[in-house]
């Protein structure tokens, strides 16, 4: 029997959604090894969280101290790996966020594990699970073996439903050591202020590339029409067009929408592999041959400047009538 | 002050190319497959240059692989490195095994600074840089960005991204995440991991490329460093991921409001 271990990811008492994603496939784990789920919060502040994630049927070890005020790894780390000890982990993970990306490596590092990153599903049987990951800018699919007796992950959101309330969870305080003077500083976070959904959760996205050479209104009016994200290539983000934040692909954001509508993007392997999990894939483009063709379920050849306009114009008839 | 930065180049499947599963899963077609140094570490090699050019210092670089990994070490030369470390190894290697062969190599070269990418674009692991500050007990900041763009006027000045404390006892980091870019103090000894959009990596120069050949490369074995080699993260099979079925073609915007609308039902 081996606990499950998922380190929750908030900013100023609100819960990322990933979370819930990430607690599903602890949930899936511990149904494997015959465990529990545990959920580790950091941060100051916490408020209500704790009892809102115990909602999840779960186990919360909440760490509230001045000192997890900002996220820091070296901070969170060494709380993290502590009620992983004290619940008995066997599997340590987060979703695959950037907080994830940047935190679960060094906390299994810290506790001798090796680690799985990007966690699309597990399999091997019972308690020996194996974890299937991509590879190869999601050209690959890779099933992989953890040797080490603690294996710390992290998955996809994408991949898993949400965890669904249940019977309520206990909430158990942790107290926090003094970590001492820290390697790394907190000085400053520069927000992308949005009133649009966050990509990675919205119902709808829409995309631009190079094609947009720059001018993305359209696009944002055809987003806001549908409530929809605003998301981008590498080439538009690199050009300083749009917020870095905004890029979806190997190397961005994994998004898995509804609708996905891509205009002015070629559909290079890299934006592919963070969009290619979309229920509905629309592609706007002036070149007949552009590879992005190849994988949307609809594909207009055209110019963006005149068919996302077009569009909106039609959505709000549409409305309208 | 002057750094002495290591910095990592590994040997990588060329992004442009098509990835094929071998029909028996355990392992990739490298037939018709270029390799180069991983784009990630190609940023690293330009940010140790750059902060170099500004501090004076020294740029080892170091790469982890079979013999044929001394060609990235020569690029990385030919862009400016100073001299290179390949440590040799045949088998399969993970981020958990890397990260404690750079670890035995840090002890060796006692860097400032070791830059690293912050992910291989062949395993997509990410991970490599938070487990070597883990072992080391140092800082770490990831996905090293900077707030003025690769068009911007000190990209083309090629200033570094990475700004060294006047007291040159730490450096600032301006660092992608979700929702937004924060800015950390990280002091050194530190581990940065680079993204894409903190440089423009430069083109080695012919000249630089004879030079390069001159430049002292050390070998070592990496059974010879007392670091378990046996993977961490064994890969028991690869395979294919379900292609997607696409390729319609609408006619004209009435058409695919149409589709939406009434097939897809997503408007
Ligand atoms: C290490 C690495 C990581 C990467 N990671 C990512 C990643 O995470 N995400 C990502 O997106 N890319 C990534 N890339 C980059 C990727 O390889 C492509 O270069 C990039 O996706 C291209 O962006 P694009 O499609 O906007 O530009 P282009 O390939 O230049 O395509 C522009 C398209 O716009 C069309 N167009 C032009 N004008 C119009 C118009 N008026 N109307 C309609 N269509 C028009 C053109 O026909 C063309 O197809 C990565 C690359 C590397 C090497
Ligand atoms: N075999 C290797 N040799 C040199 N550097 C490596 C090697 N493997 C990984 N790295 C470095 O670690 C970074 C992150 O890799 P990874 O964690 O494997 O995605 C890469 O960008 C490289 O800089």
């Amino acid at each position: 029997m081996q606990n499950v271990l998922i380190v929750a990811e908030q900013s100023g008492g609100h819960l990322r959604k990933a979370t819930l994603h990430a607690i599903a496939a602890g949930q899936v784990l511990a149904g494997r090894t015959g465990g529990k789920v545990h959920v580790a919060l950091l941060g100051k502040d916490l408020g209500g969280l704790s009892t809102e994630l115990a909602g999840y049927g779960v186990t919360v070890h909440a760490a509230d101290s001045a000192g997890l005020t900002h996220y820091l790894a070296e901070a969170f780390a060494p709380v993290v790996a502590g009620i992983a000890k004290e619940v008995g982990a066997g599997f340590v993970g987060a979703a695959a966020t950037a907080f994830g990306k940047d935190l679960v490596p060094r906390v299994a590092a810290r506790m001798g594990a090796a680690c799985a990153t990007e966690v699309l599903g597990f399999g091997g049987s019972g308690a020996a699970v194996t974890f299937q990951r991509p590879m190869w800018a999601g050209n690959v699919l890779a099933e992989v073996d953890l040797t080490t007796p603690v294996k710390a992950f992290t998955v996809r959101p994408t991949e898993f439903p949400a965890a669904a309330k249940g019977a309520a969870g206990e909430v158990k305080a942790v107290a926090v050591a003094d970590p001492g003077a820290l390697p790394t500083r907190f000085v400053e976070f520069k927000e992308v202020k949005s009133e649009r959904p966050e990509l990675t959760e919205a119902r709808v996205v829409v995309a631009g590339g190079r094609g947009t050479k720059g001018d993305f209104k359209p696009l944002e009016e055809l987003a806001d029409l549908l409530g929809a994200a605003v998301g981008a290539s590498r080439a538009a983000v690199d050009a300083g067009w749009v917020p870095n934040d905004w890029q979806v692909g190997q190397t961005g954001k994994v998004v898995a929408p509804e609708l996905y509508v891509a205009a002015g993007i070629s559909g290079a392997i890299q934006h592919l592999a963070g969009m290619k999990g979309s229920k509905v894939i629309v592609a706007i483009n002036k070149d007949s041959e552009a590879p992005v063709f190849q994988l949307a379920d609809y594909g207009l050849v055209a110019d963006l400047f005149k068919a996302v306009p077009e569009l909106v114009e039609k959505i709000k008839a549409g409305k309208g009538s | 002050m002057p750094l002495k930065i290591l910095v990592t180049a590994k040997r990588v499947e060329d992004p442009e190319s098509k990835i094929k599963v071998k029909p028996d899963g355990t392992g990739i077609v490298t037939d018709g497959v270029n390799y180069k140094m991983n784009p990630f570490d190609e940023i690293a090699v330009e940010e140790a240059l750059r902060l170099k050019e500004k501090h004076g210092g020294e740029v080892v670089v170091a790469s982890i692989g079979a013999d044929k990994s001394m060609t990235e070490i020569r690029a990385a030369l030919a862009m400016g490195a100073d001299r290179g470390i390949l440590v040799k190894h045949d088998g399969p290697l993970d981020p958990f095994v890397v990260s404690a062969i750079l670890d035995k190599l840090f002890e060796k070269e006692k860097p400032d600074l070791v830059l690293l990418g912050k992910q291989s674009i062949d395993d997509d692991q990410n991970q490599v840089g938070q487990y070597l500050a883990e072992r080391r007990g140092l800082g770490q900041a990831t996905f090293a960005s900077k707030t003025e763009s690769l068009e911007s006027e000190a990209e083309q000045k090629k200033q570094p991204g990475v700004v060294l404390a006047a007291d040159g006892k730490s450096l600032r980091v301006v660092r992608e995440v979700d929702g937004g870019l924060v800015t950390v103090d990280v002091s050194l000894p530190a581990i940065v991991t680079c993204d894409l959009r903190l440089n423009k990596p430069r083109f080695a120069s012919l000249p630089g490329i004879m030079k390069a050949k001159k430049k002292p490369v050390e070998e070592i074995v990496a059974a010879s460093l007392g670091v378990d080699l046996a993977p961490k993260v064994a890969v028991k099979k690869l395979s294919e991921p379900p292609k997607r079925q696409g390729g319609l073609k609408v006619a004209d915007v009435p058409e695919l409001y149409a589709k939406l609308k009434g097939e897809a039902k997503v408007l």
